[in-house]
């Protein structure tokens, strides 16, 4: 494994840019795909039903297989905004259903 | 099948799936081409006998194209290969300042055709979740390039009224019918069992097509470069097999597509992609979650499976395929199926009870 991979981490929310409420950020900077979808999936479990994610990501994939997971889970897929370095970060609402949430 | 082997490749019976990408020649390509190597190495453009054989060769296989499409003979050319039938095609139908609609989810042959046109006014139709473009919204336009099938997905895009049409047939020649309403269509004959190294540009008769290259002094005023006489023989012979066998090997085919889809249905959180009908006899992509594209085809290949991906880490460009991403369909962990003219029904179950395995394998390895 390359010594430069990072781990994605929780933080709280920040940043004025945000277009809603953002509770974690999945830092996913540097993670291949389908990296970004498996730390969201293994995080996701302990997100609040109503919460938002954000996955941030300089993947190319993670652009549209992050609405394709939301789509496939039940979840509700909020938009894209970049993150203050400019990565993007795509936003996950946690919806109603605990059962789609959790990973296979 | 038995325990996954890890440390040696296999070849497996019926293994290769990737007909999308490179069909097995046909037997009667391979017939056909032996005796015009030996016949057909002559310059047709001279007068003497050698030349009048090679010559003779290439106009019978012009005419067996012809008949095998329903065309007329003095529409079909043989170029070098199909990206370069696309590039030829395309690039001749559109006059200095153009406006070209295209669909999304064309090949990268008629995309990198239209960027290297500065001058052009390009426009991307997009595609419905299944891929296909919706023939009421195409907007205006002076060209048109739209595909007849999706060689990813399979999807047959909708017949298209007026104007100058631009028909890239690469993934469907042969196997299926024209669409109606060409104006310019291109084929490659490795796809339907010919050899590499010929396309097959039709310039229906009467379309402003100019050549958009260099001319050069040969038998086809529209192509240029010494003729490659055996090979256009035996895509002509292949198209030939390939147009008499179809209604046979399209619905045994169709019906085993149907029976992978339902077998990856049955695996959590895996999506089929494209249409579930109006498709390609051969051919299904499908895309598992938290399964890294690259892994998927490798463990298969250990079993002895050849297969396709579109996932971004299989590909040059590390970028994900813009016909997964047009359609919003998952990009990962995706696995393009195209079966070969003789795949059994027991092949394909083969396929399908590997296919499970191979995915939770990868899954567990993932922390899923």
């Amino acid at each position: 494994m390359p010594s430069a991979r990072r781990f994605p981490r929780w933080s709280p929310g920040s940043g004025a840019r945000q277009v809603c409420d953002v509770v974690i950020e999945l830092d996913c900077r540097g993670l291949p795909c389908p990296r970004p979808v498996i730390e969201l999936a293994k995080l996701f479990p302990d997100v609040p039903v109503g919460e938002v994610v954000a996955v941030a990501s300089d993947d190319p994939a993670a652009r549209y297989d992050v609405p394709a997971w939301c789509r496939m889970r039940g979840q509700d897929y909020v938009g894209e905004e970049p993150a203050e370095d400019g990565v993007p970060r795509y936003l996950v609402r946690k919806g109603a259903t605990a059962d789609a949430a959790s990973p296979p | 099948m038995g325990p996954p082997d890890r440390y040696f490749f296999r070849v497996v019976d019926g293994g290769y799936l990737d007909t999308a990408s490179s069909e097995p020649l046909h037997p009667a390509a391979r017939e056909a081409m032996l005796a015009a190597l030996d016949q057909g190495y002559a310059d047709p453009r001279r007068l003497h006998t050698p030349a009048r054989h090679a010559r003779l060769i290439l106009d019978n296989a012009r005419e067996a194209v012809a008949e095998a499409l329903g065309v007329r003979r003095d529409e079909v050319s043989f170029t070098s290969s199909g990206t370069e039938a696309v590039h030829r095609g395309l690039l001749g139908l559109l006059p200095q300042g153009a406006t070209v609609a295209h669909s999304a989810v064309e090949h990268s042959a008629v995309l990198h055709a239209l960027s290297w046109r500065p001058d052009l006014t390009v426009r991307s139709l997009p595609v419905d979740a299944s891929g296909r473009v919706d023939p009421d919204a195409l907007g205006d336009y002076d060209v048109l390039a739209l595909q007849d099938a999706n060689h990813e997905v399979g999807t047959v895009q909708p017949a298209v009224g007026a104007g100058v049409v631009f028909r890239d047939a690469a993934a469907s020649m042969g196997r299926t019918p024209l669409r109606e309403g060409w104006s310019v269509a291109a084929g490659s004959a490795h796809k339907w069992g010919g050899p590499a190294g010929v396309g097959v540009l039709l310039v229906r008769k009467g379309v402003a097509w100019r050549n958009p290259f260099p001319a050069d002094d040969r038998v086809d005023e529209r192509v240029s470069g010494f003729e490659n006489v055996p090979a256009a023989l035996g895509a002509a012979a292949a198209l030939q097999a390939v147009v008499a066998e179809r209604d046979d090997v399209n619905a045994r085919q169709h019906a085993l597509v149907d029976r992978i889809r339902a077998a990856v249905a049955a695996i959590p959180d895996a999506e089929v992609v494209g249409d579930p009908v109006v498709r390609l006899p051969h051919l299904v992509t499908f895309s598992f979650l938290y399964v890294d594209g690259e892994a998927v085809v490798d463990a298969l290949n250990r079993r002895g499976f050849a297969v396709a991906s579109g996932s971004a880490c299989t590909a040059s460009t590390l970028e994900p395929s813009h016909v997964l991403a047009a359609m919003g369909a998952l990009t990962h962990g995706n696995v393009r199926v195209s079966l070969t003219r003789d795949t059994t029904e027991d092949e394909v179950d083969a396929f399908c009870a590997a296919l499970p395995e191979v995915v939770a394998g990868i899954r567990r390895e993932a922390g899923l």
